[in-house]
């Protein structure tokens, strides 16, 4: 299990440096910041000045191991716009986007799963195709259309909920969210759901799909054909076996959903990351947006790393298969 | 036979699909007695696997028991409430599946699955339940059992894996096994084995046993009586040694002309002339007439079972009776 681990660290590190060169390669070789910022009417010794200071003179492998030693110090540069270190600013949102994301994950499982499973076990019944003829609806309602509706009906007409902006922060266990207040989980609901409702479709139909698969196999029939009562063959043998493909997908989605929140965020005045890197790339703030590119992609290794392992957990076929590679 | 565990009489299981009624089983009728084994015996597709189900009460949608009495110590078991059939599955009766690659569930380990059967049935403790488990895998020779029970299905070759569930079929100590082509997916010595233990248990524990094949060779040294199906009903009955000496319906007379160990040296073997036919469009009248010699015009009408000679059952106009008498 530790070999495995280990194994998979290995690759994430190579995978990471991969992507420092295409992110180095994107934003720092392609176009040159010293346009945006030294004045036009600069004269060429100050231009010259400014590029020697930034180091833009150096052969390209230099510029990127510099940019590399930099990185490795947590030195992003500062933000042109906020004056602020790229790197603070983007932590400084990223629990507000987090925030969202979870929650959004949260509503698309508790609601998704226990969707697909019924519209699996009873694929012909009303409950079930009007299941599935929803899941369709969340798949292709545009996610900024489906946002103004959720406000129009939950905020304006019903008044239930808060239209935009996130609530009141707690803290709690050092962690400050607008989780732990009433009035914060107002907020988060409507931008929440708005995010989840894509992903709940993928979660009923995979779910779904799962189902009615296993149904059919030899191992399902067996368990029944031992007398076990119908719950225990569907929510140890079915669920236990359907977990690997939803647990792969979630955790894949997760990373999307942190990434994709920018929408959602737009919509909803929500004071995230996703909001943030709009603006940046407006004013073409590099710092910030190399910080958010480095950021997103820590994230999807970290937990691509965790759903590896997850896997391994859940199903005993990888984890042989690892021990003896 | 005096004490019969099982009785089945005029079953039929019909399958209402979308291109017409198959009717699976027709019209079938046997009986098993305490501590015998009853050889069924059939071509790809004529019932044997549907029989078993509809004993167990497992037919698939959009199958169903139309008709006929399943007398299990003779109580009947058509159309007995669900809670009711579950406490006889796996406690009572025992199903053994053909392909033991497909029987395990692959994400639970095996004590997990030989637990929860007996705790489905019976009020025992994890560890009581544990140790019987160890119990029945050492009886059915499995080396190393308490090792092996914390194993998952996949670390198991097909024998062993056949092996384990013989022994979870085994731990509740039913009193009838159906094991539908057990040995099909093995190879011959480990066939052989098998074979061998299931004999003893049978003779241990005064169960009876129905042994589903389309291998005569195998149930020939095993059975005590034989049962040959085509095309969902049962041709002909009768106690083993006769039968395969004498059968007297054309089509277990062909059956056996086609086992290669049954000719003498030098012959060619015969070959049941045609193709089985498809349950769905049978021909009215005796379903094997298009391949059969001895068809004559009564045979457009359905031949009944009869008693041709003291305990053999067949259906036709014409049975092969000159050398059986
Ligand atoms: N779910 C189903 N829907 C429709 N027809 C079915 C279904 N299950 C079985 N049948 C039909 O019932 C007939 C008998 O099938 P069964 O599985 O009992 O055959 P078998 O004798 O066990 O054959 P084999 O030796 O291949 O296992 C087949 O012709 C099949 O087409
Ligand atoms: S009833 Fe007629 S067709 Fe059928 S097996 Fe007997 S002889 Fe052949
Ligand atoms: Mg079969």
């Amino acid at each position: 299990m530790s070999v495995f681990i280990l194994r998979r660290l290995m690759q994430s590190l190579v995978l990471l440096c991969v992507m420092t060169i295409i992110v180095f390669a994107g934003v720092y070789a392609i176009g040159n910041p010293i346009d945006i910022l030294i004045s036009p009417d600069a004269t060429q010794a100050e231009y010259d000045r400014a590029v020697r200071a930034l180091g833009l003179d150096l052969p390209l492998w230099q510029q990127y191991l510099v940019f590399l030693s930099k990185l490795v110090q947590g030195d992003l540069g500062k933000s042109f716009v906020f004056n602020e270190p790229a790197l603070t600013l983007v932590f400084s949102r990223l629990p507000a986007t987090l925030e969202l994301a979870f929650a959004a994950m949260l509503l698309s499982i508790v609601i998704g799963i226990p969707l697909g499973l019924w519209a699996g076990l009873r694929p012909d019944s009303v409950a079930g195709r009007s299941i599935m003829a929803g899941s369709i609806f969340g798949f292709s309602l545009p996610n900024f259309w489906q946002g103004l509706m959720l406000i129009m009906v939950f905020s304006v007409f019903l008044q239930w909920l808060p239209a935009g902006g996130r609530g009141p922060t707690a803290n709690f266990l050092g962690i400050n969210s607008s989780l732990f207040t009433a009035e914060g989980w107002q907020h988060l609901l409507l931008p929440a759901l708005n995010l989840a409702l894509f992903k709940m479709s993928l979660v009923i139909r995979l779910t779904r799909a799962g189902v009615r698969e296993t149904l059919l196999l030899d191992y399902v029939k067996f368990a029944r054909a031992k007398g076990l009562s119908s719950r225990r063959v569907i929510f140890v043998h079915v669920f236990k076996n359907i977990l690997i493909p939803l647990v792969t997908v979630i955790g894949l989605e997760l990373g999307s959903v942190i990434a994709f929140a920018v929408v959602t965020e737009t919509i909803f005045a929500w004071p995230g990351i996703g909001k943030l890197i709009i603006d940046s790339i407006f004013v073409l703030d590099r710092p910030v947006i190399v910080a958010y590119l480095i950021v997103i992609v820590l994230m999807f290794i970290t937990i691509n790393l965790i759903v590896d392992i997850l896997y391994s957990v859940l199903d005993p076929r990888v984890r042989l298969a690892d021990m003896k590679s | 036979m005096t004490e019969a565990v099982l009785k089945v009489e005029n079953l039929q299981t019909h399958f209402f699909t979308k291109a017409g009624v198959v009717k699976s089983v027709d019209d079938v009728s046997f009986e098993v007695g305490r501590g015998k084994i009853m050889g069924l015996v059939g071509e790809s597709g004529s019932g044997k696997s549907v029989s078993g189900f509809s004993i167990m009460g497992l037919v698939d949608h959009p199958g169903r028991v139309v008709g006929g009495r399943i007398l299990f110590h003779g109580r009947d078991l058509v159309g007995l409430p669900d809670e009711e059939m579950r406490k006889i599955r796996g406690r009572r009766i025992a199903m053994i599946f053909q392909d033991p690659m497909m029987t395990l569930n692959p994400v639970l380990r095996i004590d997990t699955q030989m637990i929860e059967t007996i705790q489905a049935h019976e009020k025992v403790d994890r560890e009581t339940a544990r140790q019987r488990s160890r119990d029945a895998l050492g009886q059915v020779g499995i080396p190393s059992p308490d090792e092996r029970l914390m194993a998952y299905p996949h670390q198991f070759s097909g024998g062993m894996r056949q092996r384990v569930v013989i022994a979870l079929a085994l731990a509740v100590n039913p009193k009838l096994v159906i094991a539908d082509e057990p040995t099909t997916a093995l190879d011959v010595t480990i066939q052989a084995q098998i074979l061998y233990q299931m004999q003893k248990l049978v003779a241990e524990q005064h169960m009876g046993l129905i042994w589903v094949t389309h291998d005569l060779s195998v149930v020939a040294g095993l059975a005590d009586e034989l049962c040959v199906m085509y095309a969902g009903r049962i041709v002909e009955r009768g106690p083993v040694g006769r039968l395969i000496d004498a059968p007297i319906h054309p089509y277990t007379k062909g059956l056996i002309g086609s086992v290669p160990s049954r000719n003498p040296r030098g012959q060619p073997l015969t070959q049941i002339p045609g193709m089985a036919p498809t349950p769905i469009d049978l021909p009215a009248g005796c379903p094997f007439r298009p391949r059969c010699a001895r068809a004559s015009d009564i045979c457009r009408t359905t031949p009944e079972t009869a008693e041709h000679l003291p305990g053999r059952f067949a259906r036709c106009f014409h049975p092969h009776l000159e050398d059986a008498a």
